[in-house]
């Protein structure tokens, strides 16, 4: 049975070779096989596909505005995340503008959602340490956040809501009062997570020291979002490169220096007060006006190609889509931050022991169906 | 065609004159640098590239282009350590026959390649010359069919 949760080979000596999922509670639909010697890990092979759909392949068949939910599938609790630089890409690539108001809301959907996927992020990491009020708190407050995000586009995580030329439709009347109280609230409740959970001795206990990912490495390796930030560099795209209206807004690039698992929680903790600074900010500068530029017809593309990145909850999304002017791509390359990241696991899995891989694991935030496309 | 920076025409020269006629700037948009070169020179003008501090790859990727019989290799690159190229993405190309699929790995240079060229070889049949793993990533073991992102290969039921 090579697929079973747990195949355990044994090497001699001391080792075993232990494959952890691909049907894992806590692996989500990846596996990674580990050779342990006792109970230290001396190798770590990532084994990545067992959600592949050939994502890109099927994106040649669709055209531009098919391929905005379909493109969503592969990272729905980051769904504006990751639809977002797709169709700035295809804004380019068709030749259109949108609203100056789209944009500002725009920014707002992708800050929600970096909120959503972040909290959902630290439900898990809280189970996965065993502290079940960790994973109780963040799951209802994305709540929250969920509604929100609702109210604007219609359903809980599957929006399909930027759109080229703009967004779907405008935001509610009263959003803006609504935002504002959940995100009193939810300050309140950061302070809370950081008392109950962030403080915690045995929640230092696991991660502190482990999973020390240096600088250097992380340059080296191609790490990228909260994962490098939490190695020491300030490297954020809606900074390097900013897109929307980002170079508007003044936010904090929320960076560590000790590159282990306990900076790259805390680093994803004071995302969340940026994410929602930035939205007040844009309450303040939004304007009345269009939110869509109505495009007629088929959209064809001119001849050409787009390269667009962005930087979604987990790091830098990255497109490339190539048009021969046809009415679908021709070809829609999509670099995902997750499938990036995966090159860092086997380099802090090896050498640690057996019982810090699910700390080391879920601290780099990897969400296997992004990877596999 | 956009106006370069300072910071873009520098490196664009600097890579001219190292490398003469041999590459072909085909500059698309701001903060984009685009180079095209032979692949036997593909590898000296990576390398130069990475001399000049562009020290990750952002993705890495192919094209089929069966009218002309030839896929092209891509390597988009970016840089983290140095801030003032950080806006700037240099997408580095050239092109390979379809009946010789091979390139010369650049995971010597950039570690970061190592699992987009491993995802190019089973979705295109290229083969990285040197390259540690040039097995199955992404697809089933079992895939018997052609390279799934070749243009010859059609969707069941898609045509």
């Amino acid at each position: 049975m090579p697929n079973s949760v747990m195949n355990v080979v044994d090497q001699g000596g001391d080792r075993l070779v232990l494959h952890v999922g691909p049907q894992h509670p806590g692996s989500g639909h990846f596996r990674i096989i580990v050779t342990v010697d006792g109970d230290y890990i001396v190798d770590a092979k990532p084994d990545p596909g067992y959600v592949h759909r050939g994502a890109e392949k099927m994106a040649e068949y669709r055209d531009y505005i098919q391929n905005i939910p379909h493109l969503e599938r592969p990272v729905i609790i980051d769904a504006s995340g990751v639809t977002l630089p797709y169709v700035l890409a295809a804004e380019k690539i068709i030749g259109v503008e949108p609203p100056v108001r789209a944009e500002y809301i725009r920014m707002i959907m992708a800050e929600l959602n970096r909120i959503i996927s972040h909290l959902y992020w630290l439900a898990i990491y809280g189970i996965f340490l065993g502290h079940s009020t960790m994973f109780m708190w963040p799951m209802g407050d994305r709540e929250l956040f969920i509604d929100l995000a609702e109210s604007i586009g219609g359903t809980r995580v599957t929006f399909s809501y930027i759109v080229p030329g703009g967004v779907r439709n405008d935001i509610p009347i009263n959003f803006k009062e609504r935002a504002l109280k959940t995100f009193d609230y939810f300050e309140k409740r950061i302070k809370e997570y950081e008392k109950i959970f962030f403080n915690n001795p045995l929640m230092a206990a696991r991660t502190e020291g482990i999973g020390v990912l240096k600088k250097d490495d992380a340059i080296r390796l191609g790490i990228t979002g909260s994962n490098l930030r939490a190695s020491g560099v300030d490297s954020d795209t809606r900074k390097d490169e900013p897109y929307c209206m980002y170079k508007k807004v003044d936010f904090d690039i929320p960076t560590r220096q000790e590159g282990d698992s306990y900076a790259r929680c805390v680093v994803r903790l004071r995302e969340l007060q940026q994410s929602m600074n930035i939205i007040k900010q844009v309450f303040d500068l939004i304007e009345p006006g269009p939110v869509k530029q109505v495009l007629g017809g088929v959209m064809r593309g001119e001849p050409g190609e787009a390269f667009v990145r962005t930087e979604a909850a987990r790091g830098t999304m990255f497109y490339h889509i190539v048009s021969d002017g046809d009415k679908i791509p021709y070809r829609v390359k999509i670099s995902v931050p997750s499938f990036r990241n995966l090159i860092g696991m086997s380099h802090l899995l090896i050498g640690s022991r057996l019982a810090d891989m699910p700390a080391i694991y879920w601290s780099l935030d990897y969400w296997p169906v992004e990877a596999d496309r | 065609m956009p106006k370069k920076t300072k910071i873009e025409t520098a490196l664009i020269e600097s890579l001219k004159k190292k490398f003469n006629t041999t590459i072909k700037e085909e500059y698309v948009k701001p903060n984009r640098i685009k180079f095209s070169t032979t692949s036997d020179n593909f590898r000296n003008l990576a390398q130069a590239v990475k001399e000049l501090g562009f020290d990750q790859v952002i993705s890495q990727g192919g094209t089929d282009y069966p009218d002309n019989n030839e896929f092209r290799v891509e390597y988009h690159i970016i840089c983290v350590s140095i801030k003032k190229f950080r806006s700037i993405i240099f997408s580095l190309m050239t092109t390979i026959p379809k009946d010789k699929p091979e390139i010369e790995t650049l995971i010597d240079i950039w570690p970061s390649a190592e699992f987009h060229e491993q995802e190019t070889f089973e979705n295109f049949g290229i083969t990285f010359i040197n390259h540690p793993r040039m097995e199955k990533l992404l697809l089933p073991e079992d895939w018997d069919d052609i390279p799934p992102l070749r243009k010859d290969f059609h969707l069941p039921g898609r045509g």
